[in-house]
């Protein structure tokens, strides 16, 4: 406890350094606050536009939350049909590369010709950009099982059920959380992406990706600040909301959870 | 009430006949074997790394059919012996998620036994193998040879007639090796089981079998049988008896010209 204070602390130091670095970068090099404002700005903007930062980050969180749960179901379920059999795996596989390797950014136009502009189209493109990695992590944590393991189940007559539900599921949870945790960020990044193109259906109220954009059109470098900061708020809360389950789930029995002692 | 069946120790629980194994196209990894082994014996196949020691148990239970030859436990084909028949592995392959009782559980649970059954056989396993203060506990919290007495009586839990060990206490120190060992015997002389214990180690077989079989490598087959004349019950003074050092040497001696050859 003592040690996760300390680490708190430190890492507040380092903050509070980089916030007087700026302000130093700011006096020495006479930046105009347009071009990078001061410290004080930033704050100033997040306090005087709360309301609104605040309503664009629910908005953002909305799409990215609603991604990652479409892609965590899609996912585990097309993981337990590749988990079936070799060939299927080896048929729709590279289709899942597919999904990882093709730019979202390029694709993002269409999807807002089919879906339109809006948050249905934003909550779209994190679950395509969050589905690869729920997907391979999954299926490999499926199929790793130990051979032993199911010859145990055979030798008791276990069912095809029993081995999939009994033996390949729990024993691929550790791995879900990995793919998980890759998943959790890259949905948020999307989620923002999206907003870029996919922006809003109504004008000037967003979620972070637009407002960052209209604030930039706009000129208020301050409050692009403070939605960008917002940006990384969101992200450390969706990576420690997982760290958070992933304990919850795998403390009592899987080795990667434990919370390791005090060195 | 019938009066229970009498046991006879010259009916056979397992037989194999002119059996044959090879995968795919490879060498034969086992070559005409022939062994019986009779109700509530206890065999122990000892040999050189590599002879096929595990087909065997494999062969036993169903979970890969021979090339050629024959096989047949308590007169069934090995899937439908199943049910009669338990495997214990080398390592002590528990289910991580489960706690020590729920483990122990797992193959009557398969089975589809109801759950106040189970729960009876599982309180009364945990008093046998002496695990009843870490029933709660889950398997990584257990030492090597605590895992292995879970594994032991997740095994016994479906009471087996025949029960199949693939060295079981081979990753375990000598110490604990030694007190399971014990606990085998106990175990044993309590439930009647048959059992084919696969080792590397000719002070383990010598102690816990009633004969031993020794194999030569490429391609696996018998190169001498050894049956055991020790006095029971056999205690762990025994270890250290001139005629026990005596048929270890013999093994020993016989193992080391399955090499030569």
């Amino acid at each position: 406890m003592k040690q996760r204070l300390l680490t708190a602390v430190n890492a507040l130091v380092v903050f509070a350094a980089l916030l007087v670095l700026w302000q130093i970068v700011l006096w020495v090099f006479r930046v105009p606050p347009y071009m990078l404002p001061t410290p004080y700005a930033v704050a100033k903007a997040v306090h005087t536009r709360l309301p609104t930062l605040l309503n664009s980050l629910a908005i953002t969180a909305e799409e990215s939350a609603g991604g990652l749960a479409a892609s965590i179901a899609v996912g585990v379920v097309i993981a337990l049909v590749f988990a079936q059999s070799r060939w299927v795996r080896k048929m729709f596989y590279p289709y899942t590369l597919l999904l990882q390797t093709v730019p979202i950014i390029a694709v993002a136009p269409l999807i807002l010709m089919w879906v339109g502009a809006g948050e249905p189209a934003v909550t779209l493109i994190a679950f395509i950009i969050s589905l690869a990695p729920i997907i391979a992590n999954t299926t490999q944590g499926l199929i790793s099982v130990d051979e032993n393991l199911v010859h145990l189940f055979l030798m008791h007559s276990a069912s095809r059920a029993q081995l999939l539900f009994k033996l390949r599921l729990p024993h691929a949870v550790p791995s879900l959380f990995v793919g998980i945790r890759i998943a959790s960020g890259i949905a948020v990044i999307g989620a923002v992406t999206g907003e870029l193109y996919a922006g809003s259906s109504q004008v000037g109220v967003g979620g972070l990706g637009y407002s960052i954009l209209y604030a930039w059109s706009q000129l208020q470098t301050d409050y692009l600040f403070a939605l960008v900061f917002a940006t990384t708020v969101l992200g450390f809360c969706f990576f420690f909301l997982v760290m958070f389950m992933e304990w919850y789930f795998l403390h009592r029995w899987h080795e990667s959870a434990r919370v390791p002692e005090a060195e | 009430m019938n009066p229970a069946p009498e046991i006879r120790n010259d009916v056979p629980q397992i037989e194999i006949a002119g059996v044959t194994k090879s995968y795919g196209n490879g060498p034969a990894v086992l070559q005409s074997l022939d062994l019986t082994v009779c109700r509530e014996e206890f065999v122990s196949i000892i040999s050189p790394s590599g002879c096929g020691k595990s087909t065997i148990l494999k062969l036993i239970s169903g979970l890969t059919a021979p090339t050629s030859g024959t096989i047949r436990v308590e007169g069934m084909t090995p899937q439908n012996a199943r049910e009669t028949v338990s495997y214990v592995f080398q390592e002590a392959t528990l289910l991580p998620w489960r706690t020590v009782t729920a483990n122990i559980g797992l193959s009557l649970e398969l089975e589809g036994v109801a759950s106040d059954r189970r729960k009876k056989t599982i309180a009364s396993l945990l008093a046998l193998v002496g695990l009843n203060h870490v029933a709660g506990a889950y398997p990584r919290e257990l030492s090597g040879g605590m895992k292995m007495r879970v594994s032991i009586a997740r095994a016994l839990a479906t009471s087996p007639r025949l029960l199949l060990l693939d060295e079981p206490f081979a990753a375990l120190d000598e110490m604990s090796r030694d007190r399971l060992n014990e606990e085998i015997l106990r175990l044993r002389s309590e439930q009647k089981w048959a059992a084919v214990f696969v080792t590397h180690s000719v002070a383990e077989a010598a102690f816990l079998s009633d004969r031993i079989v020794v194999l030569a490598p490429n391609p696996g087959r018998i190169h001498a049988v050894f049956p055991v004349d020790l006095p029971s019950p056999r205690v762990a003074a025994l270890r250290t008896s001139p005629e026990f050092d005596a048929l270890v040497s013999r093994v020993s001696h016989a193992l080391r010209e399955t090499l030569a050859a």
